[in-house]
């Protein structure tokens, strides 16, 4: 059902993703003015917290994370499969990093690529996880993605506050990494994790283009049945596909870990909400990995945008929340009119 | 310890006070699912639910103004899949993944805009939905407990259960219902508005919805907090996969998460942390998922056999 449902969601006609931003805009709009504040200042304090040179560096960093998390996403939409899982992936990434770099006895750049490593091919069996139970069980992916999610968070939550806490503070986070296991910085907020998902995101857009893997995958976006007769493994794809996933999932969890955090602290990989709108910008782009690239900078200069509304002008930030929700609602449904006159 | 003390009447009272909310969105879920609309908005449905209630309660100071609240915002949110998946031929999927976000983003935007506070909104003027004793059996070990101390919406819960049963396999209209979802042009052919039919579905398990939301923030804490249907929506939406579109099978689902709900309740007190105990309803779904559609695989490979035998 997930394939032939998201095969559909081939979303952007040109005209139609910039008119969905038009009415999220317009209707997030109304909802300010209904709850007493200015649309204007609002939207003003979001363009420039997003967009003033000055700031581009905290919408980049914002970016990382979240684009990552599209790609997350963006990879099995594009064959037509859907991982509702991120979150758990997401934290497992961010947990394994940081014990990798807190134990594993390596010096300095070998420990942070040890120690990406292995967060990316736990987070990516996590991810498999979910793909073999359907091709082995048939348990949807759809949902099971999702609650796989639970026990992940649940267990480093449980890990993080009892045997691996930091008992020199209060609160549930393991100890400081150490200098050597810290990402480089570029400038200010920005270290290498800004370079390695840009290679990421290279490498998934050729991989989408250029290879034969990348072919049979869209080739199952578009019918599963097809790919799957004309030689596709369509259960050793899918398995393949989950695993690439889940490892960019805990990519980002490393860089976030590695890069800014210093530790792993229950929570902070999963207040920000990577992870769905992550989901809504590759949906915005129906999977096609260039358009949820772009969709998940646009959302990541909403975002960082959100808090400079929020300082200025008291407008909470989740309203940003609103309106990518807002323009998702609007393009799954106005795509259903473009279909029928089809 | 023996199982007696292990299970206490006041750890099944709670457990049928966390099924109801779930029982009514898995209600709502093989509802739509029978005419064919995939529903898995019931999270954002739930939280919906919940905050209307809320503020229904806080506005009109009684608790049927806040169930109210509930029924008519949840129904009216629900418009979204209605209309979207049927007449504007949308994807269910993204829909709902749309609708779930846009439940979480909103509510966290209204609370603070209307309430001036962030993450749990508790206040004296809400008022909680009263605890119906019945006399009769009030006294009565166990039953008592269990029975007689619960909200109207759990007791409706399970009456809704069986009267959509009734309806679903013993009336015309829940013939012409299930007809619908498996056969849309069929049905169309004798006669039936689908459209109309999916609509008018969808727009009633929303009202559904919205009832056990209501019981979510009303019915043993009244407050609201920030995502508060904290996945139950999505364990209705397995319960709805386990019961294959069965409302009686649904509802067993929803009791065997109640179970496991209990059971996590009870190794809390037992001195467990409650970051792992919290994942024992996740996990046994997970299997329960398992379980089940290992059994229907092995069905259909049998019935692939013997077709090409």
């Amino acid at each position: 059902m997930s394939e032939q449902s998201v095969r559909t969601t081939r979303l952007p006609r040109i005209p139609a993703v910039p008119l969905a931003i038009g009415i999220g805009i317009l209707i997030g709009g109304l909802l300010v003015l209904a709850s007493g504040g200015d649309p204007v200042a609002a939207y003003r304090a979001i363009l420039v917290g997003a967009l003033a040179p000055s700031n581009w560096p905290n919408t980049l960093n914002w970016a990382v994370p979240l684009v990552g998390m599209t790609l997350v996403a963006a990879l099995p939409l594009r064959g037509g499969m859907v991982n509702l899982g991120g979150d758990g992936q997401l934290v497992i990434g961010g947990l394994v990093a940081a014990l990798a770099a807190l134990y594993l006895p390596l010096p300095g750049p070998l420990l942070i690529a040890a120690s990406i490593l292995c967060a990316m091919i736990a987070s990516g069996l996590y991810a498999s996880l979910a793909a073999w139970g359907e091709t082995r069980f048939g348990i949807p992916m759809l949902i099971s993605t999702l609650l796989l999610s639970y026990p992940a968070i649940g267990i480093a939550s449980y890990l993080v506050g009892f045997p691996l806490r930091d008992m020199a503070t209060g609160l549930a986070q393991t100890r400081m990494i150490p200098e050597a296991a810290r990402l480089p910085v570029i400038a200010g907020p920005l270290n290498i994790g800004l370079i390695l998902m840009i290679v990421v995101a290279i490498a998934v857009v050729f991989f989408d283009r250029r290879t034969v893997a990348g072919y049979e995958l869209r080739m199952r976006g578009l019918n599963a049945k097809f790919a799957g007769y004309g030689g596709v493994r369509l259960a050793a794809q899918q398995i393949r596909v989950m695993f690439a996933s889940g490892a960019i999932a805990g990519l980002v969890g490393a860089i976030l870990v590695l890069g800014s955090l210093y530790r792993y602290q229950d929570g902070a990989l999963l207040t920000p909400g990577y992870t769905w709108s992550g989901l809504m910008a590759a949906l915005l782009a129906g999977g096609a990995p260039l358009g949820a690239i772009a969709a998940g900078l646009f959302f990541a200069g909403l975002q960082t945008g959100g808090f400079a509304m929020q300082r200025e002008t008291e407008i909470p930030r989740v309203l940003t929340m609103v309106l990518q929700a807002v323009i998702i609602l609007f393009l799954a449904i106005r795509h259903g009119v473009g279909r029928k006159s089809s | 310890m023996s199982l007696m003390s292990f299970i206490t009447p006041s750890l099944v009272n709670s457990a049928v006070q966390s099924i109801t909310p779930i029982l009514l969105a898995a209600l709502a879920g093989t509802l739509c699912g029978r005419v064919g609309v995939f529903n898995m908005a019931m999270e954002g449905q739930l939280l919906v639910g919940a905050f209307a209630a809320v503020v229904g309660s806080y506005a009109t100071g009684s608790a049927l103004g806040g169930v109210l609240f509930a029924i008519v915002f949840t129904v009216l949110f629900s418009l979204i899949l209605a209309y979207g998946a049927t007449v504007f031929k949308g994807d269910a999927v993204v829909i709902c993944i749309g609708m779930n976000l846009l439940a979480s983003g909103l509510t966290a935007y209204l609370l603070r805009q209307m309430f001036g506070v962030s993450g749990t909104f508790s206040d004296p003027a809400i008022v909680g939905l009263t605890k119906i004793r019945i006399d009769a059996i009030n006294t009565i070990p166990w039953i008592g407990w269990i029975f007689s101390r619960q909200t109207a919406i759990t007791w409706l819960a399970w009456i809704l259960t069986a009267a959509v049963t009734i309806m679903m396999f013993r009336t015309p209209v829940g013939l012409r219902l299930r007809g619908v979802g498996e056969d849309a042009s069929a049905a169309g052919t004798m006669g039936i508005d689908v459209t109309r039919y999916r609509v008018l579905t969808v727009l009633f398990a929303g009202g559904l919805t919205g009832l056990g939301g209501a019981q979510l923030s009303l019915g043993t804490v009244s407050i609201f907090s920030e995502d508060m249907s904290a996945g139950r929506g999505w364990i209705a939406v397995v319960a709805v996969m386990l019961g294959r579109n069965h409302p009686l099978w649904a509802a067993l689902a929803c009791v065997l998460f109640g179970v496991a709900d209990a059971l996590s309740v009870r190794l809390q007190s037992q001195g467990l942390p409650n970051q792992l105990t919290d994942i024992v309803p996740y996990v046994v779904t997970l299997l329960a998922l398992a379980l089940s559609h290992r059994k229907r695989l092995k069905r259909r490979a049998a019935e692939t056999l013997t077709a090409h035998a």
